[in-house]
């Protein structure tokens, strides 16, 4: 450093040992007026926003935001909650214009449209997560025993869009009475058996043979919920016994069906489960709307 | 006693009080200042038209809708990696450039130096030159005083203004903004962006001047290290100006004959160079990092050379061979590499703008669940394929299925109609029965086919089954 760059430094005038001077080197100017910025900025913080604790209380600051809240305008202080209410309305609005456009139009005017079903895939993969994907996992893919997969062909109810909209707004109920106590083990067997020839899967023709003049016969009268093929009856919700689409009974992966035990014991214990609750007033008809068309495309649709 | 060396923190700064000069250089620097000028505050005012539904604004960055326009180019999202190219390209440029002819773009180019020498034509313009204005400040203050310093910093405001409105209008419909800015109808961004840019202008070009160059900026720091010395400096000759003698001001009755019986050189030491240097340097001490080559003071030098009848070039824009009197070498391995990369960047620019597609398509399965089997055995496969067209009008897209035969492929609708610049997605369903599949994951192709031009593109993507289902060698299935 030359010479000439060498300052005079203040001192304070305090020295000690005769010659321990103390240096007065002020902060920068820049640094000192940052710093009494942030003590206004902290001032100014505690009048706008919930800062000092008061009693039980607290101060809760000038700001003012409102919301929507179930469609009544709500003023509150600010605060991190209204702050996020806040944020979902906006996101409701935001979302407004397309439920604006779906309001008033069909079922099959939506689903022509590739606009709109740009919205509904996005949008119905939301409400699908949050109220379907706990029985039908996430991607509809069904959960045997539980609740069908929603991603395949085979539909108990009906696979069009009216008849998805029916199921998810009024809910479904669907019941098979237990066999045991009517029936002889061996009839049961020969029932199962019967039912697995309908897919292919019979090991044991003569049994089968049995089953289904059981199946057929007015005593036992499967036929009434199930066809006279086996196909199922979608006003009742009796399923088709003839693809390989198992709703109820999980497959065995080296039978690649269910074995003949899985079948026996649903034939004997009868079935009261395929309760599907009714979403109507839990769900705004937009909103089923969006799901059946989302349900709809899950598989392809029919 | 302190001690011997105390440290400096901070130096207060020597306000500086560039004299106005006339010469080569800065007739240069005005003719590049126009040309500048004229582009910026122009530019978002041509009109360039590209047809119904879009923009006829020649260059606008269209941030809402993701699209750049710039004339006859439109960008997309997808081509920001030529933004990234040219970024690369500029780059490179800059180092090839400056390993050559020296802080070229610092003198002449850059933002900071092109304003700061407008904010200091306002300011001689007002005030008046160099002596005029040291003596105005030293000076008590006066209701003069006042209006000089008022007129100065209200016209310093005003251009810094205009040059954030005219920077925010590159990015929304110029005319409009004008109109929407003053009805209070514009968007917050553009106020936003327009206090921003008039706040920092003033700041920067108006008080910081050239402490930005000295202080904050990094490429006056780093640039150092491109240089070498065939490298373009702007140079004193020490050797001519000092003599053996070192300089002298002239004295009375003392020609150049005598001056040079006295050893002393060609420099008359009259300060002008340091009085005309944007940064306040004296050139004669050699290259510093605060010059920023403008070479203001080589026009300065050679007028007074001039007026003195001594050859021009006692200050020059030369290198440090050429001082020595050697052969300048441009073409070192530093410069040949810069060159061969710029060269690599534009070829690789070019071929990815000639191969430019209008048609981007991105194709996602559905993985949840990878495959479905359907009542009939077949396995079921699903895709969302989302179609950008990129052209500026509406197209429709034919989407089929290559190599996975027995497919059956459902797709509505088919083909796919795309508005103009518009994305759109659609789900294909893909059954195929398991016996003609060979393995668990088949290979297959999707092609898109715009129709009525040749225009297609393909996406590849595989085919899921279960593993225990694929090859005809099942006999339950059927
Ligand atoms: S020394 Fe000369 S070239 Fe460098 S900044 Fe100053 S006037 Fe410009
Ligand atoms: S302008 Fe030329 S003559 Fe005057 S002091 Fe600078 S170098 Fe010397």
């Amino acid at each position: 450093m030359e010479k000439s760059h060498k300052p005079k430094v203040e001192t304070t005038g305090h020295v000690w040992d005769g010659d321990l001077a103390e240096y007065n080197n002020p902060l920068p100017t820049w640094w000192v007026w940052a710093f009494y910025a942030t003590v206004v900025f902290a001032v100014v913080y505690w009048f706008l926003y919930p800062a000092w604790p008061v009693g039980k209380g607290f101060t809760t600051g000038l700001l003012q935001e409102e919301v929507k809240v179930n469609g009544q305008t709500v003023s509150s202080h600010w605060n991190t909650r209204v702050a996020y209410l806040a944020d979902m309305q906006e996101g409701r609005e935001a979302q407004s214009k397309f439920y604006n456009q779906l309001n008033g139009m069909s079922l099959e005017q939506i689903s022509a449209n590739p606009e709109l079903m740009g919205f509904v895939r996005s949008a119905g993969k939301t409400l699908f997560g949050d109220n379907c994907a706990a029985c039908h996992r996430a991607g509809g893919q069904g959960n045997p025993g539980v609740a069908p997969a929603l991603v395949d062909d085979d539909w108990l109810y009906g696979g069009s869009l009216e008849k998805i909209q029916e199921t998810i707004t009024s809910g479904r109920h669907g019941f098979m009475p237990a066999f045991g106590p009517a029936l002889r083990p061996e009839q049961i067997s020969a029932l199962a058996e019967y039912e697995l020839s309908l897919s292919g899967h019979s090991k044991d023709a003569r049994l089968a043979q049995a089953g289904e003049a059981l199946f057929h016969s007015n005593e036992v009268g499967c036929f009434g919920c199930h066809g006279v093929a086996g196909k199922g009856n979608q006003m009742i919700g009796a399923p088709n016994l003839t693809d390989n689409i198992w709703v109820w009974a999980k497959v065995d992966p080296k039978l690649k069906s269910p074995s003949r035990e899985t079948l026996e014991a649903i034939i004997t214990n009868g079935l009261n489960r395929g309760v599907m609750p009714s979403w109507e007033g839990r769900l705004s008809p937009d909103q089923i709307k969006i799901l059946a068309l989302y349900v709809h495309q899950l598989g392809g649709g029919q | 006693m302190a001690t011997e060396h105390p440290l400096v923190f901070h130096d207060p700064r020597q306000r500086v009080y560039p004299r106005s000069v006339k010469g080569t250089f800065r007739s240069i620097k005005h003719g590049i200042l126009l040309l500048a000028y004229t582009v910026f505050f122009l530019l978002p005012y041509v009109r360039w038209d590209r047809g119904p539904n879009f923009p006829d604004q020649a260059i606008l960055f269209d941030l809402p809708h993701r699209a750049f326009y710039i004339f006859g180019l439109t960008m997309w999202p997808q081509e920001v990696i030529w933004l990234a190219i040219f970024l690369l390209f500029a780059a490179v440029l800059l180092f090839f450039v400056t390993g050559i002819a020296g802080r070229v773009f610092c003198g002449y180019f850059c933002f900071q130096t092109l304003w700061t020498d407008l904010y200091m034509t306002i300011e001689r313009w007002v005030e008046g030159d160099r002596t005029a204005r040291m003596r105005l400040d030293k000076e008590p203050w006066s209701f003069r005083k006042l209006r000089l310093k008022f007129e100065k910093h209200a016209l310093w405001i005003g251009v810094a203004f205009l040059t954030g409105v005219s920077f925010a209008a590159y990015f929304t419909d110029a005319f409009d903004l004008w109109r929407d800015f003053f009805l209070l109808q514009a968007a917050p961004a553009a106020y936003i962006t327009t206090l921003i840019l008039t706040a920092t202008t003033y700041t920067m070009a108006g008080l910081m001047r050239e402490q930005v160059c000295t202080s904050f900026c990094p490429y006056g720091r780093f640039q150092s290290v491109m240089f070498d010395e065939n490298t373009k400096i702007v140079a004193y000759d020490v050797a001519r100006g000092e003599g053996s003698q070192g300089r002298a001001k002239p004295k009375k009755g003392t020609g150049p004959e005598e001056r040079k019986a006295a050893g002393h050189g060609d420099c008359i030491d009259c300060g002008l160079c340091v009085q005309v240097c944007p940064t306040g340097i004296d050139i004669r001490n050699g290259l510093q990092y605060q010059c920023i080559s403008c070479g203001l003071c080589i026009d300065a030098c050679n007028n007074v050379m001039d007026s003195v009848k001594l050859p021009k070039g006692l200050i020059s824009y030369t290198s440090e061979k050429e001082l020595r009197n050697e052969k300048v070498n441009h073409w070192t391995p530093k410069t040949l590499g810069y060159a061969a990369v710029l060269l690599a960047v534009a070829v690789w620019f070019a071929f990815s703008m000639a191969n430019r597609s209008t048609l981007v398509v991105d194709v996602q399965q559905e993985r949840q669940p990878l495959y479905v089997q359907l009542s009939d055995g077949r396995i079921q496969n699903k895709y969302e394929i989302k179609v950008t067209n990129k052209q500026g009008q509406a197209a429709s897209y034919a989407i089929d299925v290559l190599g996975l035969p027995q497919a059956e492929v459902q797709i509505s609708p088919n083909p796919l109609q795309v508005g103009a610049g518009r994305a759109l997605g659609t789900t294909v369903y893909i059954k195929v029965p398991p016996a003609s599949l060979k393995e668990s994951k088949t290979h297959f192709n999707f092609r898109i086919k715009q129709q009525g031009s040749g225009e297609s593109a393909r996406y590849e993507t595989d085919f899921y089954a279960p593993e225990e289902m694929v090859g005809g060698d099942d006999d339950d299935e059927g």
